[in-house]
Formats: C-alpha cells, sequence, structure tokens
C-alpha cells in the first residue's frame, strides 16, 4: 500500500512542475497590464512605470520566474494585489469555506442520487426511473447560479425562512475559534451553539444549489452501473440461489457497481471545488473560486497562480484516495497495484 | 429498498433540510443592531492606505473615514437637498484654524487631538505624512502635484503645534487638494517603528491596519468579505459620530443587494445597476439619492490624429448620430443629466460641465458625412471597458445602431477593465466611450486633464490645438491671479472650442446612486462618491 502511494505520488511530481510553468507563462500571455490597473486612474506613463518597477514586472520573464519558483520553494505564493493579502493566507483561509460547502453539497447529493439511481436501475421503465431522468436532466440543464438566485428569491425574498445571503455566518455572530476551518466542526468543538446554528442555516441553500446541480452525474452513473450489473450472470445465480432481493442488490450488485461511481464522486467533487464560483458569487461566501475570478479579472498574477497549483495538489491528492478506495473496494485492483 | 420506504426517508430527508427559520436575535444582539450600520457593496478595499501601491477605490472610503486631513469642505445644499459638499467652503478638520498669506498657508493644530493608540497628534506627524504622500510615487504623489504640491520642502514645521505649506507657485488648486483624501495625517511613529529599510515609509504597515486618529477605526478587515469599523470616542475633530459601529460586508450579486435592502437585513447599499435603482425609487419603501457626478462627464472620444475621425466634420456628423435621449431613457433610465441638446440661441456658461448644442438629427449628419466625403460611410470599431459594461454595453450597442443609419459600420470590441487603462494609453482606439470626473471640481481642470496638448491619458483622443492650450494656461494663470474677467473669457472661450473641434461629444453627467433604509438619515455627496460615516444617524 506504502509504495503504491510513494510510486503514486512520484508520477504527480512532474504534472506539477509543468502546471508551475504553465500558469507562469499563462498569466503573463494575458492581455492586461498589471501596472496600469494597479496605477489607478489618474495615473500617467511615469506613474505607470514607477509602479511595474515596484512589483518587478520590468525584468526579464526568466528573472520573474526564478524569483518566482525561489520563493514557491519557501512556500511563499506572493501576494495578491487586488486584496493586499498574501495569496498562501488566503487560499488557507477560503480553501475550507469552499471545501466545507462542496463536501457537504456532495453528501447531500450522494444521499439523494444513490438511492435514485439504484431505484431507477431495479425498476427500468417506472415511474421512479422517469422521475430519476427529469431530475438528472432537470439538474444539470439549470445553470448553477439560476437555481441559486430561485432559491434565494423563494427562501429568503419571498418567504423569509432562510437566512440573509451574507456569506458563511450571520453578520452579528462571531466567527468560532478556528482549528479546522470548517465552521460547522469548529463551533461544535467550542460548544458554541449560536454560532453552529448560524453556520448551518447559512449552509442550507447554497448547499442544496450545489447538490441539485451535482445530482445528475452520480444518479446516470449509478443507475447506468447498475443496470450492467443486474444483467450480470453472477446476479442472475445470486437470484436463481433465492437470495432477497435486498440481498442481491446491496451486497452483490451495489458494491460492484459502485467503481465508476466513485470515479463520478471524484470528478464531480474537484469540478465542484473550482467551479462552484458561481454560487461563490450569489452567495456572497469567501471561497477560493471567486477569489481566483476576481484575480484573473485584474490580472493578478500571484493569485492565478496560487490557485492552480492548489487545484493541482487536491486534484492529485484526490486521485490517490480514489485509488486506494478501489483496491478497498475490489481486490482485484489491490493485486494489479 | 422498498419504494416506501425510499418516500420516508426522501421526505424526511427534505423536512430536515427546511427545520430552521429565520436565526432569532437575543436583546443584546437587537441593540447591537441598532447602533451598527450595515452597509453591501460588490467590491471591498484592497489596501486601508491611500498612499499604498494600487490602492482601489473602496480603499478611499476607509482612508476618508479613518484618518483626519487638516481641513476639509463644508456642506451645501445640493440637487433635492441633499447635503452636498461646497467646493469653495473650508472648514478646519484637525487643523483648528488656518491662515492663507500670499505664498503659503499657515495651520494651527487641535492641541487636545490623539492618534487611535493615544500618542497626541503634533506638527512632525503633519509633516511627516505630507512628505509621504509627495514622495511614494503613483497615484498620491501625482494628485498632490495637481495641487502644485511636489517637495517636501514646502512643508514646514513652525512649532510643535503649527504647520505651514509654502506654495511652489500660485495656484487656485492648491488649497483644495489639501482637503481631498490624499494628504491625511498619519501616526509617523508608529509606522516608523513598523517601517523597514526597504520600505521607508510602512506602505506594508498601514496597508493592513489603520494608522491615524480619524473618527473610526478599521478593527477586522477580512479582504473580499468583510469590512468593521469601530468609532473612535475621542474624536476631536468635529462633532462625536452617531454611529458607533459600521459592517461593510462585500454581495458580488447585485440582485442580492437589493433583496437584502428590500428585506430590510441591510442599511445602506451603493452599486446597484440603474434598473435596480429606479425600480427601487418607484415603489418608495427605501430612500434613494442620486446625485450628478460632480465635475464628471461620460462622453464619446475620437481619435482625431488618424482618418476618418481627424475631420471635424465627421465628428461632427456623429454628434448629430448619436440617439442621445434613447442612451438616458434605456440605459440609464433616467438617472442622468443631458449633456445634449441645449437651445440654439443659449449662449455659453462659465461651468462645467455644461450641456452642448448637438441633437440627434440623422439629416444633418448625413449630410454632414456627404460634405466631409464620405457620402457612403465607412467602417470602425468602438471600444468599451467591461468593467463597467452595464452602462458602456447597451449604449455601445445603441450607439452602433445609430451610426449605422448613416453608414458608418461598428465592430464593437469589449476590453477587459484590466486592459483598459493600457488601451486608453496607447491611443490608438478610433471610437470608444469613457467616462471622466475629477475630484476638483473646477473647469480648468477638467479641461487641463480632457484637452490640454500635454497629452495626460485623459486626452483620451489625442487632440492637440495651440489655441486650446492658450485658453486653459490662461484660465489658470487668471484663476491664481484673481482676474475674473480674463477667467471667464478663457472658459467661455475653451468651452466653445472643445464644442466646436469636438473631439470627444459629452453625453451625460453620471449620477452616483444610494439607497438605504428609511431611518437611516445624514448622507453627503462628497467628491470621492464614496460615503461619509461621520455624519450618518440610524434612527
Amino acid at each position: 500500500m506504502l509504495s503504491l502511494i510513494g510510486k503514486r505520488l512520484m508520477f504527480a511530481i512532474p504534472s506539477l512542475i509543468g502546471v508551475v510553468i504553465v500558469t507562469f507563462l499563462l498569466t503573463r500571455a494575458l492581455p492586461g497590464d498589471p501596472a496600469a490597473y494597479f496605477a489607478g486612474p489618474s495615473a500617467d506613463k511615469q506613474a505607470i512605470e514607477e509602479i511595474r518597477k515596484k512589483l518587478g514586472l520590468d525584468k526579464p520573464l526568466i528573472e520573474q520566474f526564478f524569483r518566482y519558483t525561489a520563493d514557491l520553494a519557501k512556500g511563499d505564493f506572493g501576494n495578491s494585489l487586488t486584496t493586499g493579502q498574501p495569496v498562501a493566507t488566503e487560499i488557507r483561509n477560503r480553501l475550507p469555506a469552499s471545501a466545507e460547502l462542496t463536501l457537504l453539497g456532495l453528501m447531500v447529493s450522494v444521499m439523494i442520487a444513490i438511492p435514485l439511481g439504484i431505484l431507477a436501475a431495479t425498476r427500468p421503465g417506472s415511474w421512479i426511473d422517469h422521475l430519476c431522468r427529469v431530475t438528472t436532466t432537470a439538474g444539470v440543464s439549470l445553470p448553477v447560479f439560476f437555481t441559486g438566485l430561485v432559491l434565494v428569491y423563494v427562501f429568503y425574498f419571498r418567504l423569509g425562512w432562510s437566512p440573509a445571503p451574507l456569506g458563511r455566518l450571520d453578520v452579528f455572530v462571531s466567527t468560532p475559534p478556528n482549528v479546522t476551518g470548517f465552521y460547522l466542526i469548529d463551533s461544535l468543538i467550542a460548544r458554541d451553539w449560536e454560532a453552529f446554528r448560524s453556520a448551518f442555516n447559512q449552509l442550507i441553500l447554497p448547499t442544496a444549489t450545489l447538490a441539485i446541480f451535482s445530482l445528475a452525474p452520480i444518479a446516470r452513473m449509478t443507475r447506468a452501473s447498475m443496470l450492467a450489473i443486474l444483467s450480470s450472470d453472477f446476479v442472475r445465480t445470486a437470484r436463481a440461489s433465492g437470495l432477497s432481493p435486498r440481498a442481491v442488490i446491496v451486497t452483490y450488485a451495489f458494491r460492484n457497481a459502485m467503481l465508476p461511481v466513485i470515479t463520478t464522486l471524484s470528478m464531480t467533487f474537484s469540478f465542484l471545488l473550482g467551479a462552484n464560483v458561481l454560487v461563490e458569487k450569489v452567495f456572497a461566501w469567501p471561497g477560493i473560486g471567486s477569489y481566483a475570478v476576481e484575480a484573473l479579472i485584474s490580472s493578478d498574477f500571484a493569485p492565478v497562480q496560487g490557485f492552480v497549483l492548489t487545484m493541482a495538489v487536491m486534484y492529485v491528492l484526490i486521485n490517490l484516495i480514489i485509488d486506494i478506495l478501489y483496491g478497498v473496494i475490489d481486490p482485484r485492483v489491490r493485486l494489479e497495484g | 429498498m422498498k419504494r416506501r420506504d425510499f418516500l420516508k426517508t426522501a421526505t424526511s430527508a427534505a423536512a430536515g433540510a427546511m427545520v430552521s427559520g429565520p436565526a432569532i436575535f437575543s436583546s443584546a444582539k437587537a441593540d447591537a443592531r441598532s447602533e451598527t450600520l450595515l452597509i453591501v457593496s460588490e467590491s471591498g478595499p484592497n489596501n486601508l492606505d491611500i498612499h499604498g501601491v494600487g490602492t482601489n477605490v473602496p480603499g478611499y472610503e476607509v482612508s476618508w473615514n479613518c484618518y483626519d486631513r487638516l481641513i476639509g469642505h463644508e456642506m451645501k445644499a445640493g440637487p433635492g437637498g441633499v447635503p452636498y459638499y461646497d467646493r469653495d467652503k473650508f472648514k478646519p478638520e484637525l487643523a483648528e484654524d488656518m491662515t492663507i498669506s500670499d505664498m503659503s498657508a499657515t495651520f494651527k493644530l487641535r492641541k487636545n487631538a490623539k492618534f487611535h493608540d493615544g500618542t497626541p497628534v503634533t506638527a512632525k506627524d503633519v509633516k511627516w505624512s505630507l512628505d509621504r504622500s509627495v514622495s511614494v510615487g503613483g497615484f498620491p504623489t501625482f494628485q498632490m502635484s495637481a495641487g502644485s504640491l511636489k517637495k517636501p520642502e514646502q512643508f514646514v514645521i513652525v512649532d510643535d503645534h503649527t504647520v505651514r505649506v509654502d506654495f511652489a507657485t500660485k495656484d487656485r488648486l492648491t488649497i483644495p487638494d489639501l482637503a481631498v483624501i490624499v494628504p491625511c495625517v498619519i501616526n509617523s511613529e508608529l509606522v516608523k517603528k513598523n517601517a523597514t529599510e526597504k520600505d521607508p515609509w510602512g506602505l506594508e504597515y498601514t496597508k493592513m491596519q489603520t494608522a491615524g486618529g480619524g473618527a473610526y477605526k478599521v478593527t477586522k478587515w477580512t479582504a473580499g468579505t468583510e469590512v468593521i469599523l469601530e468609532r473612535n470616542d475621542d474624536w476631536v475633530s468635529g462633532p462625536m459620530p452617531k454611529i458607533k459601529r459600521v459592517i461593510w460586508r462585500m454581495v458580488p450579486q447585485a440582485g442580492n443587494r437589493r433583496a437584502l435592502l428590500e428585506r430590510g437585513d441591510a442599511d445602506m447599499s451603493y452599486e446597484l445597476p440603474y434598473k435596480d435603482f429606479q425600480e427601487i425609487k418607484a415603489n418608495g419603501k427605501l430612500d434613494v439619492v442620486s446625485l450628478p457626478f460632480s465635475n464628471g462627464i461620460q462622453y464619446i472620444g475620437m481619435n482625431v490624429t488618424k482618418p476618418p475621425f481627424d475631420n471635424p466634420k465627421v465628428r461632427q456628423a456623429v454628434a448629430y448620430a448619436l440617439p442621445y435621449q434613447k442612451i438616458v431613457d434605456a440605459v440609464l433610465f433616467g438617472l442622468a443629466n443631458p449633456m445634449f441638446g441645449a437651445s440654439a440661441d443659449k449662449s455659453t456658461e462659465v461651468a462645467w460641465p455644461q450641456p452642448t448644442k448637438y441633437n440627434t438629427d440623422m439629416a444633418k449628419a448625413k449630410a454632414l458625412l456627404a460634405e466631409a466625403g464620405y457620402p457612403n460611410g465607412f467602417e470602425t470599431t468602438i471600444s468599451f471597458d467591461l468593467g463597467f459594461a452595464v452602462v458602456n454595453e447597451p449604449l455601445c450597442i445603441l450607439v452602433q445602431e445609430s451610426l449605422g443609419q448613416i453608414g458608418i459600420k461598428t465592430t464593437i470590441n469589449k476590453i477587459p477593465g484590466a486592459n483598459w487603462r493600457t488601451e486608453l494609453n496607447k491611443k490608438e482606439m478610433p471610437l470608444y466611450t469613457n467616462v471622466f470626473s475629477g475630484w476638483l471640481d473646477y473647469p480648468e481642470y477638467f479641461f487641463y486633464w480632457c484637452y490640454h496638448g500635454d497629452n495626460s491619458v485623459f486626452n483620451t483622443m489625442s487632440y492637440k490645438s495651440p489655441e486650446m492650450d492658450k485658453l486653459i494656461n490662461g484660465a489658470r494663470m487668471a484663476a491664481a491671479t484673481g482676474d475674473k474677467a480674463a477667467y471667464d473669457a478663457d472658459v467661455k472661450g475653451f468651452v466653445d472650442l472643445a464644442f466646436n473641434d469636438l473631439p470627444r461629444i459629452p453625453l451625460y453627467q453620471p449620477y452616483v446612486n444610494v439607497a438605504m433604509q428609511k431611518n437611516i438619515s445624514g448622507y453627503q455627496y462628497w467628491f470621492h462618491r464614496r460615503l461619509d460615516y461621520r455624519a450618518l444617524v440610524k434612527a
């Protein structure tokens, strides 16, 4: 097992180096001129040159790159110009916000999608199969920001059930002491019930939005893979041997159908983590996606590079976890590994 | 799993997701609420110090409220009775007295003024702060130079509580320039302690925290999320502000900002789309203040160095072909002052901005274009800043459609906000829309920036005319020496010339729109267009 992990990590190193180089070059290739942007509205050419010098952008590209990698080696991602903070700190603060939301969204989604997929597969053509088809189609076809806005409109603006979409906590509730960065967990550790309730209430709508969106791939994949398994020989044998339908579906069929579902899950997770920008925008969520987009709009190099690098590392880690999970679920994978 | 079981779990899961109603406030929190102002806006500061590298406009708001300047402006009744800063009347802020002589101004500081950390404010701090503003480079230094404040030697310590500012030349803009946001007074000892060799002015330190003695201090700042400011109860440079605490949250989604206001959760917001402001105004649940930008104009600019726009007839043809009224109605929902269509017999005023006499007149436009040698029109591109796409995009589409009627085919070129400044600096775009507004509200200041042959960034048209330069320089001289007759003649002269030569076509004077709850009062309009918390009251 350890050698497997080690091998996987070794494979990741070249791709990470590639990511560093490509993001560096890509951000430089962006059309904007950060010096002109940050010199402000009434700057003339000379003022812009002064800013350029201050930012080190007048140096040759190769020198900028070596300086950047040297800083990276020390764990310094540079400073964001738009927010004025060190990028490493910002990502550390913002990643848990995105991760908490995404994980919760995914959990809700799995709790609905997997039973839905299984039921649809066991009764193809029935009303539950149609329900599955309709919800998943609706889920993917509705853009996330639209679902988010509709939820805000109905549950906050019209009904007043949900709290104001103002980020992770109610404005007048103080933040629980930072342990994990996940407010739900941190407030439980601190036994701060008010913060817990506030964090939970704030999470409901964005979680629902994400869940609706990610429902589709998981439910579709569960259904498809269950259908394939259910028509296979060993299931027929199990049925013929008189096992209860429950034992056949849960113990034999479902476990075998899980591999592709797990793969889809990992892809959905990493996709959501980076792509829930719109949800973050709608709910004023201080997450990592909106951070990267804002940086991109203002040609702010450091955060964009930091974001891409963090995402690359996350992908590597998630893939590793998935590989390990494969081994747990399916012994054949373990042997080959 | 049976169907019934599934339904059971599904409904209970759904019910579980719906349990909570709105958060119930404890009574302590209700008190906090009544003394706290909750502001929501699209973007927040990136730096708490206006002297910093690339401090954005929201950062100006923090600086304005957390630092004192020597002097400020009095208020007068503006349009609709809303308090509006009085360009010509100054009032003491940190200085309790100002004496202006021929070539210098002397300021006596309040003896009981203290910084947030309790150290008294002395002349030394004032000099250090002013030295800093003219030395750090970039925007602050540039702004100071607009008032002929360029060298540290101009700031002299007379005694512990007296500072003299020497004038480099006679310039009417020197005193007003001391009342803008940049020349703020900073706690010099505190910042020096935190300065490094590489950063002698301590910009890194003041970026993250306020080191002033103003009416408010920042107690918490999470970049891109929120700023929390608390009142400085020891403030002596003005009447004690009523608001104890300001929570300023960034809500990127305009629709949500509106929902927050309409539900009564947020107290104030600006940066809402014009349509929302129009609707909020119409339904009357909230107070909306709409005031014209002082010394600001949205315009269509043309590059006068290259054909076809080097021909004044073509520029006039464009001016007659623009759909002015449609822009004001459909893009701005009426929230703008028209800068077109003055009656033909109206004489030029000594004022800026003022409307041109151009109107939409397609026949005339066609005739002028034929006269200029383009009877069948021509092709060109119209560019705009995507950072302000809410206004710029529909505006350009209307212009495109209208110019098409006289045969000018335009392609729309959208330029990302980050790139806009670079493009303006290149001065290559043939046709574009932009907005300019000057902090100092004087016609010659606007014209110096936008029409003078010194060719600043904002002379986006590369317009050069010796006659224009003579008039602008003349007006600046006349203003400095107080020669009213010559000043009036020069101002009228350059306005007329600008409207005849027409390198840029004024469209309208934009409005700053602020929406607030009915129980909020005391809003003041400032040249910087940001909020002054010191005057706000929550009933």
